[in-house]
């Protein structure tokens, strides 16, 4: 489904990722793990398409459709969901109204009409009921004065409602007690099927026992320098990264 | 790929002003410039009493003692009021049934989109339509009628209701108040006039279209909404004008009257051409709109404003009346090199009354965009209450949101609070909607239809469409 060959991007003048290779098939999960600054969050906002970062080498495919020419909301289109590390805040725009602007304009563009008021209105009950929201939140302004845990739990909801082919979920995590993150990580795991495909970016093992990962593979200075099966994380877990910065330098 | 802020400018640069045609009406326009021969002869052109002459011809000397005020927070080449015409008619006599009006002024309202037959049958709004000098239509009058409620051009209601306009017109505005009201009282030339009498809710909204339409001329409307005991209206005011190289010049006044338990409710969507993207051209609004508020009595005025090169306006509420309310709600959008200086007054002098104040101010392109605001509480005005809030949203790098608030308070029992706040549309918030689907345009029309929110939700249903529509035309394209 998603293919990296290569990558090589920066920010300015910066070089971040420096050669990524990964391939991600339909039903799998990938953990992507490595200590700060190795270039996780990077990688996922190369493969959204923020423009802030440059492409210099290498291609991002999905379904054997090279991205470098798709702007951001393209690729959201064809499938691509990034859940964010750090959700910004719309004020006066209510979460509901979000999600049905979202929702629209990825049905038109791949040619249907508005998703009628009452379909809605049922996804919008189901999806915040696997999720555990209150309905009030609903109405509320997007992230506007949500704790860490609600914008995150936010952040699956709209992966729910949207039912991405690829689900990029950046530090999600990070920030969540350990309810909102069981809350969280069923989520997830109920909206897995064999034709879709999660790939989780996190410091810690601790969500890696919610979301169970076929593939952890572990980044270091732009690269992927280990890759292995959900037992690495452990390892990672009782090790560290300096084990295998320094088997790198080797 | 998205936006850079280079190809957003490039896209900004081909929006074009979607108004500003022009319709070839034949039409009657005095020669420029203003002396007493001419205000004399706006006066007999119109048929008017003596009294409105001298009211007029008092004005004028006033005027031209006055000096144009230049404390407002924009640059702009002062009007030579000489260069301009103070008269301009549609030609064939407009005014009596809709079956007469000339069929080119009936082409140029369905260019506005005001459908005259369609309004009456659909939607509930009685409309006025006042081009360059002249009403040329009003519609509803008869169910209107009915109720005993009086909604005519102005120019009418001096022949009509003599006693009506004697006794209310100047007394919330007075000829003196300033400079462009002044000149507004020796010289104009229409307008609407409401009158609602006692106990009596206006079943429909009333609404007003101004255009302008000859080149060189000026336009000078006169509205004045009485609301008598115990009785309600909701008010629709809007402008447009083609699109022309010069400064068009536009200087209104309103007052509205809210006598005991009365209340008014004034909604204004105002999109005067507002010059063309290097600055050039353009409508200057210059305005004076205020009301005054009897015991127990509440106006409120709700403004979108999208238009006009420079525009200098601020709706105020006298609060007269012991427990009445004013509340001004107001968007102000500039792009290019709009400049815009508005605000309210709210000048508290019965007890127990109460103002709010919420004002959304977006800038962007190259544009200056101020706030200006004066919160009055006089000595016998016990517990008076103000809240105001201003907000600022900018776009860009080259544009400036100010924000001048006064307060004066000679009543220790008074409670005011005012709250301000400076955002910007960041890359951020645009990407986290990219990449949710939704593409820069829409991404904008979004966050600022959510900033704006709390004022889109006082206006009048099928004018919040309208409104919203217009921030979205107004912003295109515009971040950076």
């Amino acid at each position: 489904m998603l293919k990296i060959s290569d990558l090589h991007a920066r920010v300015d003048d910066k070089e971040i990722l420096k050669g990524i290779n990964l391939e991600v098939k339909a039903g799998e999960v990938h953990a992507i793990m490595g200590p700060n600054g190795s270039g996780k969050s990077t990688l996922a906002a190369v493969i959204a398409g923020k423009e802030e970062f440059e492409v210099t080498k290498g291609s991002v495919s999905l379904d054997g459709e090279n991205l470098e020419d798709s702007a951001p909301e393209e690729r959201a289109h064809k499938g691509i969901f990034l859940s964010f590390q750090y959700p910004v805040e719309i004020p006066g725009v209510s979460v509901t109204n979000f999600m049905k602007t979202a929702i629209n304009e990825s049905r038109k563009a791949r040619g249907l009409e508005d998703m009628p008021a009452n379909k809605m209105l049922k996804l919008i009950r189901e999806k915040s009921e696997l999720l555990e929201i209150d309905r009030k939140f609903l109405s509320r302004s997007l992230n506007e004065g949500f704790s860490g845990g609600e914008k995150k739990r936010n952040e699956i909801f709209q992966m729910a409602m949207l039912e991405p082919k690829l689900a990029i979920l950046d530090e999600t995590d990070s920030g969540l007690d350990i309810d909102a993150l069981r809350i969280v990580a069923n989520g997830v795991n109920k909206l897995k099927s064999k034709d879709n495909a999660v790939i989780v970016i996190t410091h810690y093992q601790r969500l890696l026992e919610y979301i169970v990962p076929d593939f952890v593979h572990v980044i270091h200075d732009g690269k992927i320098v280990k890759s292995g099966g959900k037992e690495l994380a452990l390892e990672l877990e009782e090790k560290g990264y300096d084990w295998l910065k320094q088997e790198t330098v080797v | 790929m998205a936006y850079t802020e280079e190809e957003l400018k490039k896209e900004l640069e081909t929006k074009e002003y979607e108004y500003g045609f022009y319709t070839a009406i034949e039409s009657d326009t005095f020669p420029k410039g203003l002396n007493e021969g001419i205000v004399r002869a706006i006066s007999k052109k119109k048929n008017e009493p003596q009294w409105m002459t001298d009211w007029r011809l008092e004005a004028f000397r006033i005027w031209e003692k006055m000096e144009e005020p230049d404390w407002a927070n924009v640059h702009y080449e002062k009007p030579d009021f000489q260069a301009i015409s103070y008269y301009s008619a549609p030609k064939k006599d407009p005014n009596r049934s809709l079956d007469d009006v000339d069929p080119e002024l009936l082409a140029m309202y369905k260019k506005l989109g005001i459908s005259v037959d369609e309004q009456k049958k659909l939607q509930n709004v009685a409309v006025d339509i006042v081009v360059d000098s002249v009403s040329v239509a009003t519609t509803f009058k008869k169910t209107l009628g009915e109720k005993g409620i009086i909604f005519m051009p102005i120019s009418e209601a001096i022949q009509e209701h003599p006693e009506l306009v004697k006794k209310y017109m100047g007394t919330v505005v007075p000829k003196t108040d300033n400079f462009y009201a002044a000149l507004n009282s020796a010289v104009f030339t229409d307008g609407s006039f409401c009158y609602i009498p006692k106990g009596v809710r206006c079943p429909m909204e009333l609404s007003t279209y101004f255009r302008i339409n000859e080149g060189g001329t000026g336009q000078f409307e006169r509205t004045l909404v009485i609301a008598d005991e115990s009785s309600y209206v909701s008010y629709l005011e809007g402008c447009t004008a083609p699109s022309r190289d010069e400064n068009q010049l536009h200087a209104a006044v309103v007052e509205l009257i809210a006598l005991d338990n009365a209340e008014i409710k004034y909604s204004t969507v105002q999109n005067w051409y507002p010059g063309n993207k290097e600055g050039k051209g353009g409508v200057y609004n210059f305005v004076t709109k205020r009301g005054l508020c009897e015991n127990n009595s509440k106006i409120s005025w709700t403004q979108v404003e999208t238009g006009s090169a420079v525009t200098w306006k601020y709706p105020s509420c006298i609060l007269k009346g012991n427990n009445s309310v004013g509340e001004f709600y107001s968007i102000a959008v500039t792009n290019n090199f709009q400049q815009a200086d508005t605000g309210t007054k709210m000048i508290h002098l019965g007890k127990n009354t109460k103002s709010t104040i919420i004002s959304k101010g977006i800038s962007a392109g190259k544009s200056q965009n101020s706030y200006r605001g004066l919160v009055q509480i006089g000595s016998r005005a016990e517990n008076a209450r103000n809240f105001s809030q201003c907000d600022s949203l900018l776009m860009g790098n080259e544009c400036g949101a100010h924000t001048f608030p006064y307060i004066e308070v000679k009543n220790k029992t008074a409670q005011i609070e005012h709250e301000a706040t400076t955002s910007k549309i960041g890359e951020d918030q645009i990407f986290y909607c990219n990449q949710r689907g939704i593409n820069t345009e829409k991404a904008i029309a979004l966050i600022v239809n959510g900033f704006s929110k709390e004022v889109l939700n006082k206006l009048p249903m099928e004018f919040a469409v309208e409104a919203q529509k217009l921030l979205e035309i107004s912003l295109e394209g515009s971040v950076g």
